[in-house]
């Protein structure tokens, strides 16, 4: 198991974002955690990428428990948020430039790494252009670049594609499965597209109201509730019974999600 | 799965970095390298887009040119306010120098406020930089865009004949203290953005402590002629001791108030605390 969470909590005064979560992922493999708005998927992942302290409960990433090995853990993962982590105010070199010096990358192989991320992501051509003059998959794509850099045991993806037109959202998922066969990267990325996660996913978890309510590969789940040529999407109505979302900070969320969206797009 | 497309070069992901072992005992020298040089980093990170855009340089050295060339030179005819052996523009070109490295430093922690709404913040925090660093990094760029200010107003206070001290130990006493100067602010500001986290309540707070910090200070007078009340609250607000170090160290014939040991002992003991303090608060502001 490269990552273990045993109830991971996150409780955000009376409310319960993240409910006693277990979860485990085998190495090597790409692992999608579906969920509506809300649902604790962005509140996982911060966890486990040591932003956010649990509640309770603790979680294994890479052999390094997150709590008290914070450090360790920083140093194996790759991290792309929901938000934009590019800088806008910099060059895509730049950027890149920075997460080398901030991952210790040998001074001797910083270039050629940069040079190499650059060109396996297609962003040769506008290295020295600003970011804030990118599109929207240019931008996505330059994150993930920048998030493996370092050559991460772990890589979380939060909502990868979210704000990006059908074509870039191809090009992304043609990457991600490109880092994990290359690299043998074991790769947890969030969404709430059901097709994304079937096309992706060797496994997918199901998150409702916090909680994980389904976790299998997704063909196995369609299986599991009777209709074997079911898309993921009635698998994810049975398990999550459609009903209207209940969460509170559905504002703030709603406001960055379209933030996002609007920059990306 | 789709095989891989060719033409494509994957030599960056040649194969994962071994992991690192269960390492690190208490190691006090590698610690501490590790903080200077993801300071730099940081640093660097913020001076690289100053120079993409430096426009904020110029347009935050129209207020402290505004108040030499004017307030200065009106309040040098009125010769109201006593300042010993200097003449009134000697005495207050220091203190415009303090007052425009306060006013860059202390609206400072907004930038953190912005980086987290945007997500970079979010990227910085999952890297392995010690958060001390990350605040000590952005406290040395507030320290290089205060040295930009001194810059201009070194040119403009020999423009209007202030008698400034160029020798080279008085001109590097004066480049710690606009540093330590500005760290001291911009630590300030970081701890408020940490704590009240969006901008419209940062903004608030930060319009509401500038001036007392300003006025409650020897930057445009002396302490002496203040009422005791006031010499109270100026003893103990940092920008005073900014002020005292920095008039002994520009102004040809000037003398500290207090030793200039106990100024920059003072400056660097705040920032140092303020870098503590500031890194323990850094992670709540992703919440």
């Amino acid at each position: 198991m490269i990552l273990q969470t045993s109830n991971l909590t996150r409780r955000y005064g009376s409310l319960v974002a993240v409910d006693h979560l277990n979860l485990s992922l085998q190495e090597g493999e790409v692992f999608g955690l579906l969920g509506p708005n809300g649902a604790g998927k962005s509140t996982t992942l911060k966890m486990l990428t040591t932003l956010l302290p649990p509640s309770e409960g603790s979680a294994i990433v890479a052999g390094f428990d997150i709590r008290h090995q914070a450090a360790q853990v920083r140093r194996v993962i790759g991290y792309v948020p929901q938000l934009i982590s590019a800088d806008g105010a910099l060059s895509g070199y730049e950027n890149l430039l920075i997460a080398a010096k901030l991952y210790d990358i040998p001074r001797t192989e910083r270039d050629q790494r940069i040079a190499a991320a650059l060109d396996f992501m297609g962003l040769s051509d506008v290295a020295h252009r600003l970011v804030r003059e990118y599109s929207g998959g240019m931008i996505r794509r330059l994150e993930i670049a920048q998030a493996i850099l370092h050559r991460p045991r772990v890589l979380f993806l939060d909502e990868p594609t979210v704000g990006l037109d059908p074509v870039a959202r191809h090009l992304v998922w043609d990457y991600i499965r490109q880092i994990r066969q290359n690299l043998g990267t074991t790769i947890l990325l969030t969404t709430h597209l059901m097709d994304e996660a079937d096309l992706l996913c060797d496994r997918v978890g199901i998150m409702h109201l916090g909680r994980l309510v389904a976790c299998d590969a997704p063909q196995a789940l369609k299986v599991a509730i009777g209709k074997p040529e079911a898309t993921l999407d009635e698998v994810f109505i049975h398990f999550t019974g459609n009903q209207l979302q209940t969460t509170m900070g559905g504002y703030r969320e709603t406001a960055r999600t379209r933030r996002v969206a609007r920059r990306l797009g | 799965m789709k095989p891989l497309e060719p033409g494509v070069s994957p030599a960056v992901l040649a194969r994962p970095s071994p992991s690192p072992s269960a390492r690190q005992a208490w190691q006090p020298w590698a610690m501490l390298r590790e903080m200077v040089v993801k300071t730099w980093v940081i640093a660097e990170l913020e001076a690289r887009k100053l120079r993409h855009d430096p426009t904020e340089l110029f347009t935050r050295a129209v207020q402290p040119a505004l108040w030499l060339l004017i307030f200065g030179q009106v309040f040098a005819r009125v010769r109201a306010i006593p300042t010993g052996n200097l003449s009134y523009l000697d005495f207050m070109a220091p203190g415009i120098l303090a007052q425009s490295v306060l006013f860059i430093a202390i609206f400072y922690g907004i930038s953190v406020i912005w980086e987290r709404d945007l997500g970079v913040l979010h990227k910085i925090m999952a890297s392995p930089a010690p958060r001390a660093a990350l605040v000590s990094g952005k406290a040395l760029s507030a320290g290089i865009r205060g040295l930009t200010q001194a810059v201009i107003i070194y040119a403009l206070a020999a423009l209007l004949g202030v008698d400034l001290n160029w020798q080279p130990q008085a001109l590097l006493g004066v480049v710690v203290a606009v540093i330590l100067g500005a760290a001291n602010f911009s630590l300030f500001s970081l701890i408020i953005a940490c704590l009240v986290k969006t901008r419209e309540r940062f903004m608030g707070i930060g319009q509401v402590l500038t001036m007392p910090l300003f006025f409650a200070s020897n930057a445009i007078y002396p302490l002496a002629i203040m009422p005791s009340w006031l010499q109270v609250l100026a003893k103990i607000n940092p920008l005073t001791y900014i002020v005292d170090a920095l008039r002994a160290l520009m102004i040809t014939g000037a003398t500290p108030g207090f030793p200039l040991g106990l100024d920059f002992a003072i400056m660097s003991l705040t920032t140092l605390i303020l870098v503590a303090v500031a890194a323990r608060l850094y992670p709540r502001v992703i919440v």
